[in-house]
């Protein structure tokens, strides 16, 4: 396995906020062609990891490495998003003022040139807007304000932003929160569909039959480390991982 | 509503091109009325520059007057230079200061393209500077409206001294022609007034087709949901920035019709009081629909201009009350209130449509 391969690579990141440490010395390697959970409790550091890779939290100490190749201590949100690291948001994150089509039409050009960026869409990007409303179930909501989907389509809308950019990485932040089955179950085999070598995806959710369904590994975060990392089934009979995360669910339930 | 913007940009363009042609017909026209109209064209202008920012990519600026009056203020230096130089007197100013000349900077201001050139260079490199500095730093909402705020009032303050060559608390004043039209003829003030009415009208179209064309909706995308715009990969600074100068612009332009009709400019067009009035215009007549803003800046500026001939000391009560009432009852303005009114309309149009097919 070359470095290549390597879709984001971090190694001894910390992240803190004064003098609370969220994150401490983590390293952890998403590989392309792999769909990778992350789970843990509340106040893991699941959604601060998303923070530091898209540039929104700055880190103290530590690398983050892009493709193999592309180190993005320095670089701001757009630039990091440009290197092919989509991300969408716990809370459905989209344009509610503007039509269904308008957002596909924002996102495709958003990675592009600032020139190129206000052309009009080619024949060839048309194609593309329609293949990604096919591909996440809205290609009938097209001319639809945005605002008015239901809040599943929402979050599909929120997923076909980022692969009409073609990305190289998926971060899905929560994809099935608030979802009834069926939904979950279309998602599921959505992110199936995107799967592929040259795309990696990182699923932060705390449905474990979701995670456990489309991950193919999974790292349990616990107190802004590593907890154990492999595939579910190992990690669900993990003795530590039933203390601090699962058992606490079963409880709660 | 929106397909509305073109229809009245047309209409607003021909009005005022047959005004001034009946002008050079020697057609007569009140005076009064003509300066009235234009003057309200100029605020319209005023207001679909602040609509362009504030309703279509969310950046409320409380400083637009310090646009407003540069413009303002390089035609008044034109206006003065060209007087001085026809009638041999000097402007108030300089009898003040005890100067025998005009100072080195109204170098060339006599000629009216160089006039329209520094316009430009003013007012875009003003808001370039000011626009880079704070959409980088990432400055929004209320933080970014009081430095604009404090922007204005720093000019203001500057334009009081007296020693800078731009009239100081008296201002500038004794304008004698305008492109060779004396300022005593009637025929001037319907050209102005028509020239006005033509700025506005093209200007509408132009913001209106800015707003409908792909960077438009990266400005409409700014507005909802700018962070999730970078975090698709794209640099809000720029789409800002753009919208930011093309409006600084209509400002400009909006004060370099307005002087020449009022005669006068002076510091208190840089008081907050007006730069507040112009987002008072836009939130009443409809943020994010460029004829409302239009409409609120005719309903506002026209109301103010018959009351406080009638009752002076009230217009104050009464604009605070139109506001609130507005803030409260319509949030977006008269334009929420014709949409209100046109599905009401519709609705009673289309009910006995409905109870025939049920």
């Amino acid at each position: 396995m070359t470095k290549f391969d390597q879709a984001i690579y971090v190694s001894g990141l910390n992240v803190s906020f004064g003098a609370f440490s969220v994150l401490k010395n983590l390293s952890w390697l998403v590989n392309f062609g792999e769909v990778k959970g992350v789970i843990g409790p509340n106040g893991a550091g699941k959604t601060t990891l998303l923070d530091a890779l898209t540039g929104k939290t700055e880190y103290q100490t530590g690398d983050i490495v892009v493709r193999g190749r592309h180190n993005i201590k320095d670089a701001n949100e757009p630039a990091i998003a440009r290197l092919g690291l989509g991300r969408k948001f716990q809370k459905p994150s989209i344009f509610s003022g503007l039509s269904v089509f308008e957002n596909l039409e924002i996102a495709l050009r958003s990675g592009k040139a600032i020139l190129q960026s206000i052309n009009q869409l080619s024949p060839h990007e048309q194609k593309k807007i329609n293949e990604t409303a096919i591909l996440i179930g809205l290609s009938d909501c097209l001319g639809k304000d945005a605002g008015t989907l239901a809040h599943g389509q929402k979050q599909w809308l929120e997923i076909g932003m980022l692969i009409v950019a073609n990305p190289a990485v998926l971060l899905l932040d929560e994809p099935v929160a608030g979802m009834n089955g069926e939904e979950r179950t279309k998602t599921a085999a959505l992110i199936d569909k995107l799967k592929g070598p040259e795309m990696a995806i990182v699923v932060v959710e705390h449905d474990m039959q979701f995670v456990e369904t489309v991950c193919d590994s999974v790292t349990v975060l616990h107190d802004g480390q590593i907890l154990v990392e492999g595939p579910m089934q190992a990690v669900k009979s993990n003795q530590q991982v039933i203390d601090v995360y699962l058992g606490r669910d079963s409880e709660n339930a | 509503m929106l397909r509305s913007s073109e229809k009245f940009a047309v209409i607003f363009f021909l009005a005022g091109s047959l005004l001034v042609m009946a002008s050079f017909m020697g057609i007569e026209t009140s005076t009064y009325l003509m300066n009235l109209i234009g003057q309200i064209a100029a605020f319209s202008l005023l207001a679909l520059s602040l609509d362009l920012i504030w309703g279509f990519c969310g950046i409320l600026s409380l400083g637009h007057g310090l646009y407003f009056a540069i413009g303002g203020y390089l035609v008044a230096m034109h206006l003065v230079k060209v007087a001085f130089e026809k009638t041999g007197t000097p402007p108030d100013f300089m009898l003040f200061m005890g100067w025998e000349e005009l100072p080195a900077y109204y170098f060339g201001i006599e000629s009216f393209a160089y006039l329209l050139f520094i316009v430009f260079v003013v007012t875009l490199s003003v808001s370039l500077i000011f626009g880079y500095f704070s959409f980088r730093s990432r400055v929004t909402g209320v933080y970014f409206a009081i430095i604009t705020q404090a922007l204005v009032y720093m000019a203001m303050l500057f334009m009081f001294r007296n020693d800078t060559g731009f009239g100081g608390n008296n201002g500038m004043t004794g304008f004698s022609e305008i492109f060779g039209l004396n300022f005593r003829e009637n025929k001037t003030a319907t050209v102005l007034c028509g020239i006005s009415l033509a700025v506005l009208g093209l200007s509408l179209l132009g913001c209106k087709k800015l707003v409908d064309a792909p960077l438009g909706r990266f400005m409409r995308a700014v507005k909802e949901d700018e962070s999730r715009l970078r975090f698709l990969g794209f640099d809000t600074v720029y789409v800002k920035l753009t919208a930011w100068c093309i409006s600084a612009i209509l400002a400009a332009i909006a004060g370099l019709l307005y002087v020449p009709q009022v005669g006068i400019i002076n510091p208190r067009v840089l008081s907050p009081e007006l730069s507040i009035e112009i987002a008072v215009w836009v939130a009443i007549g409809g943020r994010g629909s460029l004829i409302g803003a239009i409409f609120g800046a005719v309903v506002v500026s026209g109301l103010k201009f018959i009351l406080t001939g009638l009752v002076p000391e009230l217009w104050p009560f009464i604009l605070a009350i139109l506001v609130v009432g507005i803030v409260i009852y319509l949030p977006n303005g008269f334009s929420d209130g014709v949409k209100v009114f046109s599905s009401n309309a519709r609705s009673l149009v289309s009910a006995p449509h409905r109870k025939l097919q049920s």
